[in-house]
């Protein structure tokens, strides 16, 4: 790395005043079990090395990184279901680990798994997960249906159990939940990821038209490339826990000497994008 | 202050969301409940009918007070049962459905979290109580009960139920401890809580390290209390050795159940064992 280009990171890095996501150094490493070294010996494999950035308030970014390379890690960290090993990380200025409950009412996250009960109806999904943020049923009644209307949830399903929806529909419904809740920042962890092409473009779509009508802040973790160069402001790149790159993504090109964003991936990581990492067996745990 | 109340608004109605999933799973799954609701029967069945057994091998008993005091602690039985499994069910299903992450991160405190856990499975495990022990001892065995002061055993039942709650917290944890054989541990918890506390037997004739801890057990004074009110007839205010106990253990269980169930929380959260991952 040259010495522009580290400038430019450290500048991309730079923690700002009105950020709205703001992460110094952080750190969370996993003990795992090595079956080469014997039945009980187990290792340390870390999934974020010291990772920094800053996320203003409005805008979109996309993290970009192979299965296992930290993503949900990050995602995890910034939404208060894991602690960190070291290095600090702060919503709106809250603190993900002391103030922890103030942040809880400022995220919110849709993740790869639309995880619901899959017996009960995506109303009543909806509908109990309000109220843990404190909305009331009247709050809910006439909102429900509103948000689910939004994001193109056919109305004459709402009371059919989820298990009888497609993979497409339940991601919607699991976007409704996050915005139901007003969240400042949203936390996308590879929303599409296993969608069939058109319900992948009615997801993008609707995260589009997010970006445009509400002042929601944005951090997107994908391993869809072109998604994240139509979604986001900035890119980064994250590569077995090291955020390599964070900038508009013509910039990532241009600094890499590269015509596509694939090809900026090959030459930040020196790795195909879709090649997986060497530790291949520690995604479950690191995704 | 209004900031106060507001938070206090807005765990109260955080609470109720949990008593509200409850009530749509119980819904869903209400043939299911049908089914293990005969299965419980059946099984408190096969303990009452030990009495009967005795006396038609010539065993010399009041076939009807011991039948009734089998009954008694068979409901108490399954009714412990129902509310463990409830609170075990507090991270064991929701990491079923995957959806405990989604718990977890909401603005709710744990403590209101569980407390509507909590509150549900008393509600429901009173109904299933009750109902049980009125189809086991007047539609299967006639049981002779005229002295039965049945308001006393009730409110003794749902005095007892803010211990056990506490010892479910604890136990509630397990699964976040261990997702594949946490929950187990729960029925062995509730096996241990429930032999050292007279479940079918005077507390007087075990030996006595477990008569020991007997005494700090809230199903010994709970079994206590309900057989007095049932087969003696006793008001509430003759059990005042049964309430005061309960009363005690319970002000130490629930802060105890909470501390013990941060403490599994933030390990999870350490190790990241709140995920599914198998």
């Amino acid at each position: 790395m040259t010495q522009a280009q580290h400038a430019a990171l450290m500048e991309a890095e730079r923690p700002r005043p009105e950020a709205a996501v703001e992460v110094e150094r952080l750190r969370k490493e996993f003990s795992l079990r090595d079956r080469r070294r014997g039945r009980l010996a187990r290792r340390r494999r870390i999934a974020l090395d010291g990772v920094s950035f800053a996320i203003e308030r409005g805008e979109t970014v996309a993290v970009l990184g192979q299965n296992g390379s930290g993503k949900s890690t990050l995602v995890r960290l910034l939404s208060t279901l894991l602690l960190p090993d070291g290095g600090t990380a702060r919503i709106l200025g809250h603190d993900v680990v002391a103030e922890a409950r103030a942040v809880r009412r400022l995220v919110n996250r849709v993740s790869v798994e639309a995880s619901f009960f899959k017996k009960m109806s995506a109303a009543e999904n909806l509908s109990y997960a309000a109220r843990y943020y404190g909305l009331t049923a009247g709050q809910t009644r006439g909102r429900i249906p509103e948000i689910l209307e939004r994001v193109g949830f056919p109305a004459d399903r709402r009371d059919e159990p989820m298990e009888n929806l497609s993979r497409g529909m339940q991601q919607k419904v699991a976007l409704a939940r996050a915005l139901l809740t007003s969240p400042v920042v949203l936390l996308l962890d590879e929303p599409t990821t296993g969608l069939d092409p058109r319900s992948k473009l009615e997801v993008q779509e609707f995260i589009r038209e997010i970006r445009a009508t509400h002042d929601s802040t944005i951090l997107l973790c994908t391993h869809d490339l072109n998604e994240a160069e139509i979604l986001a402001d900035r890119v980064g790149i994250l590569d077995r826990g090291c955020l390599l790159a964070l900038e508009p993504a013509a910039d990532l090109c241009r600094r890499y000497g590269a015509a596509t964003l694939e090809e900026a991936f090959f030459a930040a990581t020196g790795r195909e994008f879709e090649a997986e990492g060497a530790d291949d067996d520690d995604r479950e745990v690191l995704a | 202050m209004r900031a106060l109340l507001g938070t206090m608004r807005a765990e109260l109605v955080g609470a109720g969301g949990v008593v509200e999933r409850n009530i749509y799973l119980t819904k869903r799954y209400i043939w299911w409940d049908v089914a293990w609701f005969l299965w419980t029967v059946a099984n408190t069945l096969t303990i009452v009918f030990i009495a009967k057994g005795v006396e038609a091998t010539g065993g010399s008993l009041d076939v009807n007070r011991t039948m009734t005091t089998l009954l008694i602690g068979a409901v108490v039985w399954a009714y412990l049962g129902i509310l463990f499994e409830f609170l075990m069910e507090t991270v064991a299903w929701e990491r079923w459905e995957g959806t405990i992450e989604y718990t977890f991160m909401a603005p709710l405190s744990r403590a209101m979290h569980l407390a509507g856990q909590g509150a549900f499975a008393i509600l429901y495990g009173l109904l299933r109580a009750v109902f049980l022990f009125a189809v086991c001892a007047f539609l299967f065995f006639d049981l002779e009960m005229r002295s039965a002061q049945f308001l006393p055993a009730f409110v003794v039942l749902v005095v007892a139920s803010v211990s056990f709650i506490g010892i479910g917290m604890m136990m509630s944890v397990l699964p976040l401890i261990s997702p594949e054989k946490g929950t187990q541990l729960g029925f062995v918890a509730q096996g241990t809580l429930l032999v050292v506390s007279g479940v079918y037997y005077p507390v007087d004739v075990l030996p006595q390290w477990m008569q020991w801890i007997a005494t700090v057990s809230p199903a010994t004074y709970a079994l206590d209390g309900i057989r007095e009110a049932i087969l003696e007839g006793q008001g509430l205010t003759a059990m005042g050795d049964e309430l005061w106990p309960l009363a005690v253990i319970g002000a130490v269980s629930i802060p105890l159940g909470l501390f013990v169930f941060s403490r599994g929380e933030r390990y999870a959260k350490r190790h990241g064992k709140l995920k599914r991952s198998g």
